[in-house]
């Protein structure tokens, strides 16, 4: 059976593809079979995240619309051979999106593959619905800023009313933090909400807290998930994340940000 | 605390003025998410039926559904006004 993941966060621009295309990469580079799903109808940009983008033919609305299947629809990633694409639709709008379709094709999706990551646009309309009903594991990604928090709240009150296994009275949806963006440095002058501040919150099960980061700029620039940066901050704060989604403890770093000259001096931090 | 701290942290940071909106804030939203949708209009139309009869202020009045694990219940709460017999 697959494991569906939806990367969610109800505020836009706070690093949802960023996180679904390390995540997926991270996945299929541990040896599993790994799809990544863009529900950004109308707004696509996972497949210039992953460097597909010229290889795009067909999208989930044709295959929703039966104008193409799904094997013509998904791209096979070019790092990773155990990692596909399916992209969204540039010209059509959410609507487009069906509950009826979308479950299709993850039922199709989950015999083939062990993870399926589904990469929600912002908001809390159909597309971002459809993204996170059929979802097992719910990753929030939030920045430490108070409208990203609060939409974050938000949306764990949809996962938990709104959802399949929430109408089904099934387990609910396992939800994680996300914390992306931070800056350490910010946080210890008392500029930036801390991880904890946001744990006061939320209280979720981090998975991880990613730094902010110059090489997120410069992985999206050449089409590669920065997860594949392994002398980065940000790509092995990733690299974390999926360990420990797959099992793995292993400690928090990024958390406290690196000691300058001055305070090892002084002490502090 | 080091003495880097003693320079840093001579004022309320801007952080925890956002970590206490942000408390009072979702506190609040989440009580009223949980709520069915015609509670505004319920409440609205209880007030009407009650200041026929007794001389209410509209915020005299606070309405909750609570969900237990196998029941609902309404809550009324009306407080009335310091009324003295003549
Ligand atoms: N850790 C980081 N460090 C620096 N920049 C980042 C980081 N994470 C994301 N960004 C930048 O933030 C911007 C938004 O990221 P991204 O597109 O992943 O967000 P999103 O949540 O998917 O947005 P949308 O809601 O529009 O889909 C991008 O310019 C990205 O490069
Ligand atoms: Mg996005």
């Amino acid at each position: 059976m697959a494991r569906i993941i939806v990367v969610t966060s109800g505020k836009g621009g706070v690093g949802k593809t960023t996180t679904s295309a390390a995540i997926s990469m991270g996945l299929a580079k541990k040896g599993h079979k790994t799809v990544v799903i863009d529900f950004d109808v109308g707004l696509r940009n996972l497949d210039l995240i992953m460097g597909c983008e010229r290889r795009v033919v067909y999208d989930i609305i044709n295959v929703i619309n039966e104008e193409a299947s799904l094997n013509q629809a998904l791209i096979k990633d070019k790092n990773c051979n155990l990692l596909s694409i399916l992209p969204a639709s540039q010209t059509r709008n959410k609507d487009a999106l069906t509950q009826e379709g979308v479950g299709k094709i993850l039922e199709e999706l989950s015999k083939e593959f062990k993870y399926i990551v589904c990469d929600s646009p912002a908001g809390i309309e159909q597309g971002a619905h459809l993204a996170m009903y059929f979802a097992d594991d719910a990753f929030i990604v939030t920045n430490p800023e108070v409208s990203s928090v609060r939409d974050s709240d938000r949306i764990l009150g949809l996962l938990s009313s709104k959802s399949q296994r929430a109408e089904k009275n099934e387990e609910p949806i396992k939800e994680y933090l996300i914390l992306t963006r931070y800056a350490p440095e910010r946080v210890k002058s008392g500029e930036m909400l801390s991880l904890d501040d946001v744990q006061d919150i939320l209280s979720l099960d981090l998975l991880g807290v990613i730094p902010e980061s110059k090489s997120v700029l410069t992985a999206s620039n050449s089409g590669n998930p920065v997860i594949l940066d392994e002398k980065s901050d940000a790509g092995q704060a990733y690299g974390d994340i999926v360990a420990r989604y797959l099992g793995e403890t292993r400690p928090h770093r990024f958390i406290e940000g690196k000691k300058g000259l001055f305070r090892k001096l002084f002490g502090g931090g | 605390m080091s003495l880097l701290d003693y320079f840093r942290t001579s004022k309320t940071s801007s952080a925890s003025l956002a970590k206490e909106r942000l408390q009072i804030l979702v506190a609040y939203e989440r009580s009223s998410t949980n709520q069915p949708p015609y509670l505004p209009q319920l409440q609205q139309e209880l007030l009407i039926v009650i200041q026929k009869y007794v001389n209410v202020n509209c915020d005299a009045m606070t309405i909750k559904l609570e969900q237990n694990d196998n029941q609902e219940t309404l809550e009324l709460n009306i407080v009335l006004p310091d009324f003295r017999r003549v």
